[in-house]
């Protein structure tokens, strides 16, 4: 376990010691805010809540959380330092948990970054404070998805721009697969468990619940396996490369 | 196992016999006292890339005071089987341990006692020298005071006081070499695996990592790959060469040297003209060649034959006018040479 915190602390101290971590901190950061105020009409709803906010975050994340987390095992294998790190007495789940972990601090770290939106719906009327950190914690289990999907991908190549785009796509299917659209196309020759179990793996249908306040037990339930299935899956491919 | 022991320590002492009081004393201590005489066993190792087969069936052991020098062209397969020996690929057959763990189930607990520096020295370009070594350390397991004095000691002994602050990325190839050595000593492992740890260094940089590996290596096992011959007899005290993923040599640098068929021949260097035509007549000697640039004459003795003696009587019986002598050691290029091609070609040939 200390060789994991040991791994995610070197992996922490790394966003940072690169502009990796500033620049997606404050594209998040502005990002958020445009889409809050000009495209979610954060005002003229009049409500005092956080919902506009919340609910561009599934495409924030889609593309902010690849970008970020492309590099994670694309660059170890790329400068060879993956040699380096396999030849300690690491074991690979350990090496996998240390970066996600990293990473997701960050995540947590840009959203504990927005708190002055929640203090604005604050002092402009009453909102429900439950409702907020409920939304709070399920776009961080969320965005732990997007991660492991990424940090999964990242494990493939040893190029970043593939990674960056094979991730986004991965990512994009488990968005859009709670879609109307997407829906639409199953419902025509599909039976309805059919289409319940697809639109049950997007990412929309189980945060949009999160983003009103629910914090069911089946959805956090959801994004923990998401998460513990793609890690298992890079810890898998990640001992697969070194066999290869 | 006891056996053994027993077997180390009679070794041991008819070295003593050879050496001076004070070194035979350090020898016995470090031969008794090595907690663990770890000793590396490979076993029909193979590893096969695509159909490619970079290493092929090796089979050898590594005792403890033992520093080996992998030699080979390149792609001959020191990198895979180094590889192999640390446990960052799985071999294809064949099995590696060490006393009496297994690489394939116990690689972690291998791990921790082996200290590895990879091929071109791969470090995390983005932390501080400190940062890095410290980080390595904390992976190895070690910690509070313990910790401390270890960093302390390797720091000091490949000499990164000054730069422990700066980041690795703007640090030159020397300083890289140095760091990556640091961090394969961190945990002052029982063996130590560097993959061309002198490749790119400057002469004083490469006699400082020979001065290291030589002053550490008394009661570890040390394995270097290298591609320079005189690396080999300046440091090691065995020498494997593999060629096309077979082990085509294993023995002393000096059983190297004697297979050169310049070993025991006498160069000799005439100030002027003199009448040579009787030195290839002298007893031993199987051929005269004179180097038409420089005017050496070289005479190359029978296989294990001793001439200088003879030469040396020739000379002065004569009064031959010689103002260079010198006994030859071996070439080892020419002997590494003739190893690693020499049975390619007869393989060609089977083919």
């Amino acid at each position: 376990m200390r060789r994991c915190f040991a791994i995610a602390r070197r992996e922490f101290g790394s966003f940072f010691a690169t502009p990796v971590a500033y620049v997606y901190l404050s594209i998040f950061l502005v990002l958020s805010s445009v889409l809050t105020f000009f495209v979610g009409d954060f005002y003229h709803r009049g409500q005092a809540d956080l919902l506009p906010y919340f609910s561009f975050h599934p495409w924030l994340y889609l593309l902010l959380v690849p970008a970020f987390a492309m590099r994670t095992w694309a660059e170890e294998r790329k400068a060879g330092t993956i040699e380096l790190l396999m030849s300690l007495p690491v074991s690979v789940g350990e090496a996998v948990v240390g970066k996600f972990l990293a990473c997701w601090l960050i995540l947590a770290l840009a959203l504990m970054m927005t708190t002055p939106l929640w203090l604005t719906v604050n002092y402009l009327g009453n909102p429900d404070n439950g409702v907020i950190v409920a939304a709070y914690i399920g776009s961080w289990l969320m965005g732990g998805a997007f991660l492991a999907i990424s940090i999964c991908v990242s494990a493939l190549t040893r190029n970043q721009v593939v990674a960056f785009i094979v991730a986004v796509i991965m990512c994009a299917v488990f968005v859009v697969s709670g879609f109307e659209m997407v829906l639409d196309i199953f419902r025509s020759w599909a039976s309805n468990t059919i289409i319940d179990t697809v639109a049950s793996l997007s990412f929309l249908t189980h945060f949009d619940t999160m983003s009103r306040g629910v914090l069911a037990a089946d959805d956090i339930v959801y994004f923990l396996l998401v998460i513990t299935v793609w890690l298992y899956a890079c810890s898998i491919i990640v001992d697969e490369n070194r066999a290869a | 196992m006891k056996s053994l022991n027993v077997a180390l320590l009679t070794e041991g002492g008819m070295v003593l016999s050879l050496l001076p009081p004070h070194k035979a004393i350090r020898y016995r201590i470090i031969n008794t006292s090595s907690k663990w005489n770890a000793m590396i066993a490979v076993e029909n190792l193979s590893r096969r890339f695509h159909g490619l087969t970079a290493v092929d069936d090796l089979t050898f052991t590594i005792k403890p005071g033992e520093i080996v020098g992998f030699l080979g062209p390149n792609g001959a397969g020191k990198s895979t089987t180094m590889k192999m020996l640390t446990g960052f690929l799985t071999p294809s057959s064949g099995s590696v341990s060490i006393d009496d763990l297994s690489m394939s189930t116990q690689a972690k607990k291998i791990q921790q006692r082996i200290g590895y520096l990879p091929e071109g020295a791969p470090l995390y370009n983005d932390m501080t020298v400190f940062q890095f070594l410290h980080f390595i350390a904390t992976v190895r397991g070690l910690k509070g005071a313990t910790r401390r004095q270890r960093l302390k000691h390797v720091i000091d002994k490949v000499a990164l006081q000054d730069v422990l602050n700066r980041r690795i990325e703007e640090l030159s190839k020397g300083f890289r070499h140095r760091i990556g050595l640091a961090q394969a000593l961190v945990h002052d492992p029982d063996i130590l695996i560097l993959d061309e740890p002198t490749d790119g260094l400057d002469p004083n940089q490469k006699h400082q990592v020979r001065e290291l590996i030589r002053a550490l290596s008394k009661e570890k096992i040390v394995i270097i790959s290298t591609h320079i011959l005189e690396e080999v007899t300046a440091v090691c005290n065995r020498t494997m060469i593999i060629a096309e993923g077979k082990l085509r040599f294993d023995g002393t640098p000096a059983e190297l040297q004697q297979r050169s068929r310049y070993h025991q021949a006498v160069t000799l260097h005439f100030s002027y003209a003199a009448d040579i035509s009787g030195l290839a007549e002298i007893e031993g000697v199987d051929e005269m060649v004179v180097d038409r640039h420089s005017g050496d004459v070289t005479l190359f003795p029978e296989p294990g034959k001793l001439i200088m003696t003879a030469v040396v009587e020739h000379i002065s019986h004569f009064r031959l006018p010689v103002d260079k002598f010198t006994i030859e050691d071996g070439r080892l290029e020419d002997v590494f040479r003739e190893i690693t091609t020499q049975e390619s070609t007869q393989g060609e040939v089977t083919e």
